[in-house]
């Protein structure tokens, strides 16, 4: 437990232990402010809509705001230094090497895809889908006020994508991956010389088709099977949604372009859950942990 | 006898800077806010609800505050570094042991760059969760994602500055990435095939060389304390005008009667 507690202590790691606690609390808050709503006929925030000078009454709670951030920027840089190391040394790598603690979760994908797909794939459908939602969304309910039973769908999905895949995924980068990026639990010593077994294997392997011929080559079957294993996922998920969905009032709000953007986000957020699962799980169950789905020659997903 | 406060109050200099009377009325209030250059960002009035910071959070507020408290900050720690890998280090090591109030200013500018990116992730999920986002305010949404990409980048770019190891390697770590973009890097797929090698592609170019070097060094600093803080500005800019644009903060639909 002392390993932990000099991890999470160590002045870059403070902000994101408050990171943690202030995700929590507002999460919670958010949430508590929904359900009120949600079990009144009118949200709390219709109530308040007389209109007040913003002189005196918003200056005043921006003063004071800057006021609390000013002592608290002060305080924390009059006790914590900010860190400064040895000087730069391109020929000396520390172990674990981690990118700044925003881009951990991203780093953490690095184990699940490789880096085409994790470090320049992922954060550029994650920016684009990000700016997609407000034209994707057609809900005009829950405009300007919390709730959450006039917008589930898009409330969860944004629960899981921010909270789990997002904040978890940089605690766990931050203060669960030691030397090697390997996994340590926090009692453990972030001992570098850890031995992991190296067993994955692709997924073709698993129903017994060899990713690599005896000479070495490519198995053009392998191949084959990743490709109708991807595209069977992304057509039959996507198609059997289609069929389900395409006569409801829904669908013909929003039309194809918004239906089928929102469903090819959806479904590759699902992705990188199913390919994250079927690395970590299998060994649980003591079977082989999946490395590629689709292996070919120029790319491997 | 005339207080000297009154008697200044009168005078031809007071109403020189000060164009209106302080007395507490209606049209004194709203003219304090609409003939003050940085106060007319607001409207004259808005609703009560606009100033419960249980709905707001206030977290876009301080994300603008951690802002200017990091612009000024960077400039006085401009004076005391010199972006060469022969000096930067050394200035380093200078301000955080010779330079009065060196550490102090050094530990607000990187403690407020951390909390700027926590309060902008907290200000993106207060506005998801209030659908702040629906019409009309699409667009703003828009302009925050940008704002998002670019205060990683701001921070991502200061970090390499310090030059020492843990910033060599974390940019080391983040800019390996650029190797592998799709077509225009060395190792992405497609890139070999298009002539792509370590000296000529996107990450060489990210880089100034074939590693983190003294000209990454350059263009971070130039990046970090030029390019990207005009570019921020100019989306701030766009991003609280259309806020005004788009009707003022967020709220109810008070028209109507049921939810």
């Amino acid at each position: 437990m002392k390993y932990f507690l000099e991890i999470i202590t160590k002045p870059d790691n403070i902000p994101i232990v408050g990171l943690l606690f202030l995700v929590v609390f507002y999460t919670w808050f958010a949430f508590k402010k929904a359900r009120k709503n949600d079990s009144q006929e009118i949200p709390d925030e219709a109530k308040l809509d007389d209109k007040i000078q913003v002189w005196p009454y918003l200056v005043r709670v921006e003063f004071l705001g800057t006021l609390i951030v000013f002592a608290i920027l002060a305080v924390w840089s009059i006790t914590i230094d900010a860190p400064l190391e040895q000087a730069a040394d391109p020929s000396l790598t520390p172990n674990p090497s981690k990118a700044p603690w925003y881009f951990l979760g991203l780093q953490e994908l690095l184990v699940y895809f490789d880096p085409w797909i994790a470090g320049v794939m992922l954060p550029s459908i994650i920016i684009i889908g990000l700016m997609a939602i407000p034209y994707i969304d057609v809900n005009p309910k829950g405009n300007g006020y919390y709730t959450f039973k006039d917008r589930k769908f898009a409330i969860l999905t944004y629960y899981f994508g921010f909270l789990i895949l997002w904040i978890a995924l940089i605690i766990l980068g931050t203060f669960l991956r030691g030397p090697g990026w390997n996994f340590f639990l926090p009692w453990e010593f972030w001992d570098t010389h850890k031995v992991v077994v190296l067993n994955n294997i692709d997924l073709s392997e698993l129903i017994g088709i060899p990713t690599k011929l005896p000479d070495n080559s490519l198995n053009i079957w392998a191949t084959l099977f990743g490709f109708t294993f991807v595209t069977g996922f992304f057509g039959i998920l996507g198609g059997w949604h289609y069929n389900k969905f395409k006569k409801t009032e829904l669908f013909k709000l929003m039309g194809p372009i918004r239906y089928w953007t929102t469903s090819a986000l959806f479904l590759g957020m699902g992705f990188v859950v199913l390919k994250m699962s079927l690395r970590l799980l299998p060994p649980i169950f003591g079977a082989y942990p999946i490395k590629y789905f689709w292996v070919t020659p120029w790319f491997n997903i | 006898m005339i207080s000297p406060m009154k008697k200044f109050r009168e005078s031809e200099i007071y109403k020189s800077i000060f164009r209106h009377k302080y007395d507490d009325t209606q049209r004194n209030r709203a003219l304090q806010i609409v003939d003050n250059v940085f106060l007319h960002l607001h409207p004259v009035r808005i609703p009560r609800h606009a100033t419960n910071i249980g709905f707001t959070w206030g977290m876009g507020g301080i994300t603008f505050l951690l802002f200017l408290i990091l612009t000024l900050t960077g400039v006085i720690l401009m004076f005391y570094y010199r972006p060469t890998a022969q000096y930067a280090y050394e200035d380093m090591k200078y301000l955080m042991n010779d330079v009065a109030f060196g550490p102090f200013v050094r530990n607000m500018h990187r403690w407020a760059a951390h909390a700027m990116v926590i309060t902008v992730m907290l200000h993106m999920f207060r506005v998801f969760l209030t659908g702040s986002y629906k019409p009309p305010r699409e667009f703003n949404w828009v302009i925050g994602v940008l704002l998002l990409v670019l205060t990683f980048l701001l921070s991502f770019t200061g970090y390499l500055l310090p030059w020492d190891q843990l910033s060599i390697w974390a940019v080391t770590v983040g800019t390996n990435m650029a190797r592998a973009t799709p077509l225009i890097g060395h190792e992405g797929p497609f890139g070999p095939e298009l002539g792509m090698r370590i000296d000529n592609d996107i990450r060489f170019l990210l880089l100034g060389g074939t590693q983190v070097g003294p000209p990454t060094l350059l263009r971070f600093y130039v990046g970090h304390c030029i390019f990207l803080p005009l570019i921020a500005a100019i989306f701030m800019v766009v991003h609280f005008w259309r806020i005004r644009k788009d009707g003022g903060i967020s709220g109810p639909d008070t028209t109507k009667k049921t939810f």
